[in-house]
């Protein structure tokens, strides 16, 4: 399935006070990472509704990436304990209608980590490019197991 | 104005969309005196030669219910579109897949072969599978072709309206069909027979604040009878469903499960579901929300009950 | 409710008698009332009351009331409304009401709605004898009628199966599955944990119904007569596979019913009426009984289960045939693997044979082929049941019946369609 020369698409929910400013960093540094990302600046991680996730799948994304503050450190106090919650929930779900794990990841990047942020983009990147593009649809029993 | 003819049609269904027809019980007779009913195969004798004799758009109004699972739902579906003015996907398997779009969890293959193969009462050494065209001595017999994915009305045909309910609540059908009498039809599109608010919004229960340490299953718990069930930790779907049953399973003591569907502006009733669930989730750490998340055993087959053929990553694709 | 039950089975637990009194009191009274009121009036009655051969347009629901008189219609729809209103104050709905847990049931009856609930059984009880009494003016008076029912078009001779009590009356809830041969000698009972090792199915390319048979004398074919392995269900079956009926009435006119038509077992195929309108007594009966228990309204409706979910069976009769439940599931009760024979599969076969025994009773050379003889065929199939679409995806009332007539050259000679 995964090909040398697939690019997967990215859509990246970044949230405005610390991952989205990391990632804004990384730029101002030059910081080398694969040009796969698009991202959508929200005001909050807890602001990304699992709407938008399984909306950027359904529509051609080959993964997400939710990144906000750490940890104690959200600017709407708990924004962020709300992500990982729902989460937690969404993965389970995103699995049941054969999404592989892979695909969705939660990242906490402050401001200052333009280097993680770099990191992270990379090694996503290089996932998606060995688990090849997203198709709605994959059924996890294919046969006889009904 | 002449007596409307009214059409009604069951493709992938269980039946119990039409006796929910049938429970508007005597107003049956003042539907009789306003339309002529010119289709419908569990009450009248009408056949598939009668309705394609009729020219087009001579169906005032037809409700399809059931899901499309085989080709011969879908030739119905565009026969009756073709044959009616206005047609209506009628109750959950029409409007969003219903209980039968849950096979769309497996393949198509999966499940021939677990039916005809595997199961444990079947006996069938030469692996008989059905067939759409056979040779007999008689003849050449067909059989419609089983699609790989459950498709929605909608999928397939241009839908005017969409009825939600597993089945539709009988009152909600009669203020329906009253509808249609006046004359007076919504803008195309509108999801009809139906509130626009959410279920809790007539949920007789009493809600406070909306905190769970733990989840239980409906038969682990006996509830109190007077408080919102949600808040007791059993999995309702109150608040991502648009109401118009009147709240017919919280008042039996049971949870909400979906069957009316989405509410106005959310596109996806499940992700919906998870940031609701996860955001009365109480826990300190990481840990703990996740052991009370991980008492919600299938969470897709509990969230998309009614929806999966409807949902944003398991709607049937032609791809 | 065989799903609610094969719960109780998977996670081992017992429903409290209250619970059964009142999922009895829902089911073999109020269902079983609804079922057999609608498909006696709106599927049977047609074709007796305005006659096989009326004129399509009339030929339904709406033109019996027509005839018979909107009073008289107006009873059926009161009956078929209360059977109705009866579930929908237990389930919240009448239809998929979400009201049975393994162990129980979620909402048990008040005072005021039994007294309500008492009302209307007993109103149910005068309208099965309503009925009953319908059907022997109507058909059992008319000659050709008779005629019809008796004639060998319309016979079948199959094993017979239907669950019953420990008195081996039948019971539409609970008990065990009971097998009659060709002349009514039992020949097995089995428990529904043992349903393996006496049903098994059959399948044919041309249909994605199963053609289930008894396992132990093996699949052989589209035959009847005795030693077949093929077996009929529903009001038919169940009455020739028991001893008799649990409720008085209802059991008097089990007695009339084999003393006129000659003894056990019954082969005629549209006998199946008349069961079934036996059957509405036992239910109006059964309703009424339960509705002045005194223990219908304890709020003892619930055991919570204890144990650790694996696999359970359950059959329970529904209005078309014998239903059997079975699943296996993973240590939260989620179903890991389903098999289930639904109540019209399993006459499968019989419809098949009976289709084709009804049409080579009806087409015979010289004889112009019209659509009144074709419903003379199609009388044999609704003998059985509306509620195909549950077990594959054929419509009754629609059934794309092709009738091809052939000489003895095998030159097509006609084909009518009632696609
Ligand atoms: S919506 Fe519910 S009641 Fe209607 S056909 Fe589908 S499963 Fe049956
Ligand atoms: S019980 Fe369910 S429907 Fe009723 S208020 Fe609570 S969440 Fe809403
Ligand atoms: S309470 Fe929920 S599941 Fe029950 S009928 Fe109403 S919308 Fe459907
Ligand atoms: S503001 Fe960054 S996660 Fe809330």
């Amino acid at each position: 399935m995964a090909t040398a020369d697939f690019e997967p698409r990215i859509i990246g929910f970044l949230c405005n006070w610390c991952s989205y400013a990391g990632a804004d960093l990384a730029g101002v540094a030059r910081l080398q990472y694969p040009p796969n990302v698009r991202i959508i600046r929200v005001m909050c991680s807890g602001r990304v509704d699992p709407q938008f996730v399984f909306k950027a799948l359904a529509e051609g994304a080959d993964g997400v990436l939710v990144a906000g503050c750490h940890p104690g450190d959200c600017h709407y106090a708990d924004g962020n304990y709300k992500t990982m919650r729902r989460f937690h929930l969404m993965k389970k779900v995103l699995a049941q209608l054969g999404v592989e794990e892979e695909r969705v990841r939660l990242e906490w990047i402050s401001a200052a980590e333009a280097n993680l942020f770099a990191r992270i983009m990379q090694e996503f990147t290089e996932e998606l490019r060995r688990l090849g593009p997203f198709k709605p649809g994959r059924k996890l029993a294919a046969g006889g197991e009904g | 104005m002449g007596k409307l003819k009214i059409a009604s049609y069951w493709a992938a269904a269980c039946g119990g969309c039409d006796v929910a027809i049938l429970d508007i019980h005597e107003k049956i007779v003042d539907v009789a005196n306003i339309a002529d009913i010119v289709f419908w195969p569990v009450a009248t004798d009408f056949k598939e030669k009668d309705v394609e004799g009729y020219p087009d758009g001579y169906i005032d109004v037809t409700l399809f219910h059931g899901a499309i699972r085989n080709s011969e739902n879908e030739h119905y579906a565009q026969l009756l579109r073709r044959k009616s003015k206005v047609l209506v996907a009628f109750g959950s398997c029409s409007m969003m897949g219903g209980i039968p779009g849950l096979a769309n969890f497996k393949s198509r293959d999966g499940i021939l072969s677990r039916v005809y193969l595997e199961s444990p009462s079947t006996q069938n050494r030469e692996g008989v599978l059905p067939q759409t065209r056979v040779e007999v001595p008689e003849g050449e017999l067909e059989l419609p072709y089983f699609y790989e994915d459950v498709k929605t009305l909608a999928d397939v045909v241009d839908v005017d309206y969409f009825m939600p309910g597993c089945p539709p609540a009988p009152h909600q059908i009669w203020a329906v069909l009253q509808v249609i009498a006046s004359g007076n039809l919504p803008p195309k599109g509108a999801v009809v027979g139906a509130s626009d608010k959410s279920l809790c919004d007539e949920c007789p229960r009493v809600k406070t604040e909306k905190k769970v340490k733990k989840f239980y299953r409906p038969h682990e718990i006996i509830p109190d009878p007077e408080k919102c069930l949600l808040e007791q930790g059993i999995v309702c779907m109150g608040p991502v469903t648009r109401g118009g049953c009147g709240a017919q399973c919280t008042r039996a003591n049971m949870p909400c499960r979906g069957c009316y569907g989405p509410l106005d502006g959310v596109v996806d009733q499940g992700a919906k579901f998870v940031s609701t669930l996860a955001s009365i989730v109480d826990a300190d750490t990481p840990e703990e929300a996740e052991e009370i998340i991980g008492k919600i055993v299938d969470p897709a087959g509990t969230f998309y009950r009614f929806g999966l053929p409807g949902s944003l990553l398991r709607r049937a694709r032609n791809a | 409710m065989a799903s609610g039950k094969a719960m109780d089975a998977v996670w081992g637990v017992e429903p409290t008698p209250t619970a059964i009194k009142l999922r009895r009191l829902f089911y073999s009274g109020a269902h079983f009332l609804h079922s057999h009121i609608a498909h006696f009036y709106a599927l049977a009655a047609p074709d007796f009351v305005m006659g096989p051969d009326a004129d399509p347009a009339v030929r339904n629901v709406l033109g019996v009331i027509g005839k018979v008189g909107l009073e008289i219609g107006g009873q059926v729809i009161k009956a078929r409304a209360y059977a109705q209103q009866i579930q929908t104050m237990l389930g919240g709905k009448a239809t998929h009401p979400s009201w049975m847990l393994p162990g129980g049931v979620s909402k048990g009856l008040t005072e005021e709605e039994r007294k309500e609930i008492e009302e209307m059984a007993k109103f149910e009880v005068e309208f099965a004898k309503f009925t009953l009494k319908l059907f022997e003016d109507v058909v059992l008076k008319n000659r050709a009628y008779m005629d019809l029912i008796l004639s060998d078009g319309y016979r079948l001779v199959t094993n017979y199966m239907g669950l019953v009590d420990e008195n081996n009356r039948v019971d539409f809830y609970d008990g065990k599955v009971r097998v009659v041969d060709t002349e009514g000698k039992e020949l097995y009972k089995y428990a529904p944990r043992e349903y393996l090792d006496y049903v098994a199915e059959h399948v044919e390319p041309y249909s994605y119904l199963k053609y289930p048979y008894l396992k132990k004398l093996g699949w052989q074919g589209f035959v009847e007569g005795p030693g077949t392995s093929i077996y009929t269900a529903a009001p038919l079956g169940r009455l020739n596979a028991a001893d008799g009926m649990k409720t008085p009435l209802a059991q008097e006119a089990y007695e009339k019913f084999y003393d006129t038509l000659g003894g056990k077992p019954v082969h005629n195929v549209l006998a199946a009426h008349w069961a079934r309108v036996i059957e509405l007594m036992q239910a109006a009966e059964e309703l009424y009984e339960l509705a002045t228990d005194p223990e219908i309204t304890s709020p003892d409706i619930r055991n919570i289960p204890t144990y650790t979910p694996k696999e359970g069976v359950a059959i329970i009769e529904a209005p078309r045939g014998t239903l059997t439940h079975h699943y296996i599931t993973d240590e939260n009760g989620i179903v890991q693997q389903a098999n289930l024979i639904v109540g019209t599969t399993n006459n499968n076969a019989p419809i098949s044979m009976a289709i084709k025994k009804a049409a080579m009773m009806v087409i015979k050379p010289g004889l112009e082929i019209d659509h009144g003889l074709l419903n003379i065929v199609e009388m044999a199939f609704r003998a059985y049941d509306p509620c195909l679409s549950c077990a594959t995806h054929a419509i009754l009332g629609e059934v794309p019946l092709t009738v091809n007539v052939y000489d003895a050259e095998g030159n097509l000679v006609k084909s009518l369609s009632r696609r």
